[in-house]
């Protein structure tokens, strides 16, 4: 790299030989030419104040009213109760601060495992894929195919798949396998939760998959050669080659991944339909419950900006430490 | 903090800001007088079959007036939020139905044009409309804030064959005998009674009924809610104890949400159902009308201090029209049409509900079994739900407490008087 980074400069310093003439073309002044990138930026920061920022600062504003079914119609009646949505949310003494809260556990737990799972099966079939063999293009289309599908299609089977009398799940367990005597529920009690990272960890796996393989492609073969001749077997390669090559393709895999999971609402809400049983009760559906189902969008929009506060803390720590850690390498 | 650093704590906000945005969409209201946008709730066996339905009349409306109405069949599970986004944002449909019960919540948002005697008289006259009917049509004390167009109730269907294999000669009058005839059907994996568990409106219906029976209120009188009173633990546990306790109620219904519970009863697997007008749904199931009878909802045996003889809610659809139409007049003579005695003849016969003007109550279409069991239990034992403005948050609180109660008694947990208070004390804590 070190050797590459003098070469455009000293060009721009000598003008060609062909041209004495040319007055030197660097620091370029002049409205047209400073305006332009402004131009070339206003589309994609209109778009972005429009989608991102305005809606944003709506919502907080909202958390600050008292925004029921009365003032819905017109805002400006709503009462402004400052911070009274925020102590009434995340009270944790109160019912709606006790589910807050174990919704909030529940989520955590979901996307760490969720991410974890895909991570390993994307990695998994990552490295199973790497060498050419018969019939590789076409286990990569179908590994990638659950990607594809479009997510109400695709988690409004799993919820005929998983239902208790009429699932082909239990069929399969119960039926033909007879591997238990009494019919399980996937879709309420505990086993919902297990459910919904099943179907979480099959949607999320295959972009996992399709990134870590695209980062694979990068990684020189001599590095493998090398390692070989060093005696390296198939694990100490994976540890001192594949992995640490892959840092910069996970780093930013895994933050997406988990900002993903954590931020769902899709699966679980055709997978359970609006309320999710408590066992999976995501914070998305939670909110949407509170905002939608309640009516009372000023409390659903202060939990959601506290979960935007909290998404904000963990991804700059993560952002923070792993720049950190690669800051230590260099 | 060094540039680079600024970068990422950029993109971090960037990444997670999609949380916070939200936003409704609806069509745009018809701008022209000559035209109109309808949503209709979903009535019949589909969505489609609603729009086969309903375009014959709507096309007898335009040859009437030149107005012509473009409809739209909403699925219950959307139309409440799609009413709320539509009345936040001023803009979506003229005309639509609301589910009765949603009356007094959607009047309070201001949204909905109030029909004052002078209005009532431009759609009909007030006279006209069944008064049970109109009560239930907004808040007392204030102009109701749309017009009755369907009249239900809830009855007691039961397999003939069922009852006559196990020999049962009537169907039950009080919940004591429901549950011993559900012991005898209950048998060879057929259950007694079909129940929609997963379904808060539904859990919510039931909830007010038996709430009645045991002498409890949702509100007091001055809206404030009361979930938790002994009255109403009673209550939710009596039914709940149909699958808990009697098991009488196959544990999967707890996970039933889409009518499931109506197709288990018109397959034989269930052999009794609550339901309101479920004629027209069993008849598509190919459930012939001859296979079962219908019988009023029973009664607590004998009623605690308090109870009330009711034995379902006044149910029904209603039409409202939002204040944000560019063609008022237009709309009401719209309402007028759709409530008057030709289409609530034509339309109540197809759907299997009543009639909610009462001189189409008289049709002979009206005469058949279960209508009568509908009509008496609307003139005798029916009251309407409470008319106050969170209705829609209790439907929603309390349906989806005893949706997770159901959950607890299909999984083997106990479900216990302080269970089943606990989840309403929790209820009643949300509302604000």
């Amino acid at each position: 790299m070190a050797t590459s980074t003098t070469a455009p400069d000293a060009d721009r310093r000598e003008p060609r030989a062909g041209s004495p003439a040319r007055r030197p073309t660097r620091r370029p002044r002049g409205p047209r030419r400073s305006l332009l990138p402004y131009l070339l930026l206003a589309p994609a920061v209109v778009l972005e104040l429009a989608i991102h920022v305005i809606p944003m600062v709506v919502g907080v504003w909202m958390s600050l009213l008292e925004l029921t079914q009365f003032h819905i119609r017109d805002w400006s009646t709503a009462p402004f109760i400052g911070l009274e949505n925020y102590r009434a949310t995340l009270d944790l003494n109160s019912a709606a601060g006790k589910e807050l809260l174990h919704s909030f556990w529940i989520t955590l737990a979901y996307s760490l495992l969720s991410v974890g799972f895909a991570w390993l099966l994307g990695i998994s079939a990552a490295v199973v894929l790497q060498r050419p063999f018969r019939g590789r293009a076409i286990l990569r289309a179908l590994f990638l195919t659950p990607y594809a599908l479009p997510v109400y299609a695709a988690v409004i089977t799993w919820s005929f798949l998983l239902q208790r009398d009429t699932g082909l799940v239990n069929h399969v367990l119960v039926d033909q396998l007879g591997l238990m005597n009494e019919r399980p529920f996937w879709l309420i009690g505990d086993n919902s939760f297990w459910s919904l990272l099943v179907v979480s960890v099959w949607r999320n796996w295959p972009f996992a998959f399709l990134c870590l393989m695209a980062g694979l492609q990068n990684v020189p073969g001599e590095l493998y050669e090398a390692a070989a001749i060093d005696g390296a077997g198939f694990w100490r390669r994976l540890r001192s080659v594949t992995l640490p090559m892959l840092r910069p393709v996970n780093l930013v895999l895994l933050l997406v991944l988990f900002l993903w999971t954590f931020n769902d609402f899709n699966t679980p809400f055709v997978l359970f339909g609006g309320s999710a049983p408590e066992q999976a009760d995501l914070i998305s559906i939670h909110i949407y419950r509170s905002s939608f189902k309640t009516w009372d969008f000023g409390s659903g929009s202060a939990m959601s900006v506290a979960l935007l506060l909290f998404l904000l803390v963990v991804s700059a720590a993560y952002l923070l430490i792993t720049n950190r850690r690669r800051d230590d390498h260099a | 903090m060094s540039r680079r650093h600024l970068g990422i704590f950029t993109a971090a906000v960037l990444a997670a800001a999609s949380l916070t945005a939200c936003g409704g969409s609806g069509d745009d209201s018809a701008a022209s007088p000559k035209t109109l946008t309808y949503w209709a709730s979903n009535q019949g066996a589909s969505l489609e079959a609603d729009k086969t339905t309903l375009q014959p009349e709507l096309d007898k409306f335009e040859k009437q007036t030149g107005i012509k109405v473009t409809v739209e069949v909403v699925p219950w599970s959307d139309l409440l939020n799609r009413l709320l986004a539509a009345a936040a944002s001023g803009k979506g449909p003229d005309v639509v139905n609301i589910g009765n019960t949603w009356s007094a919540s959607l009047q309070a948002t201001g949204a909905l044009v109030e029909f004052d005697d002078a209005t009532l008289q431009a759609v009909g006259g007030k006279d006209r409309i069944v008064p049970a009917a109109l009560a239930a049509a907004g808040a007392p004390g204030k102009p109701p804030a749309a017009v009755p167009l369907y009249s239900m109730a809830y009855s007691l269907y039961y397999n003939k064959k069922s009852f006559a294999d196990a020999g049962i000669t009537a169907p039950p009058t009080t919940w004591e005998q429901l549950a011993e005839h559900g012991k005898k059907l209950s048998t060879g994996g057929k259950w007694g009674l079909a129940i929609e568990g997963a379904n808060p409106s539904e859990n919510a219906h039931h909830a007010f009924t038996f709430s009645q029976q045991y002498g409890g209120e949702w509100f007091d009188s001055a809206g404030k809610p009361t979930f938790d009173t002994p009255q109403n633990v009673s209550a939710i546990k009596r039914y709940i104890d149909f699958m808990a306790a009697d098991k009488i109620t196959n544990p999967s219904n707890a996970e039933y949400a889409q009518n499931q519970s109506v197709s288990d009863f018109a397959n034989g697997k269930a052999a009794m159902l609550l339901w309101q007008s479920a004629g027209s749904n069993l008849k598509t199931q190919n459930m012939p009308a001859d296979a079962y009878g219908v019988a009023p909802v029973p009664f607590l045996a004998s009623p605690p201090a308090g109870g009330k003889k009711v034995n379902s809610m006044v149910a029904g659809i209603n039409m409202a029209v939002f204040k944000h139409t560019k063609n008022k007049d237009g709309a009401l003579s719209f309402v007028k049409f759709m409530t008057s005695d030709e289409e609530q003849t034509i339309l109540n016969k197809t759907y299997g509900s009543l009639p909610a003007v009462k001189t189409a109550a008289s049709d002979p279409a009206f005469s058949a079994t279960e209508q009568k069991t509908i009509q008496e239990t609307l003139v005798t034992t029916a009251a309407p739900l409470p008319q106050v403005p969170d209705e829609s948050t209790f439907e929603t609180l309390v349906g989806t407490a005893m949706k997770e109660l159901f959950a607890d008694a299909a999984s083997g947990k106990p479900v216990t008087e302080a269970s089943v208070k606990a989840k309403l004390t929790d209820a009643q804590q949300k509302m604000r």
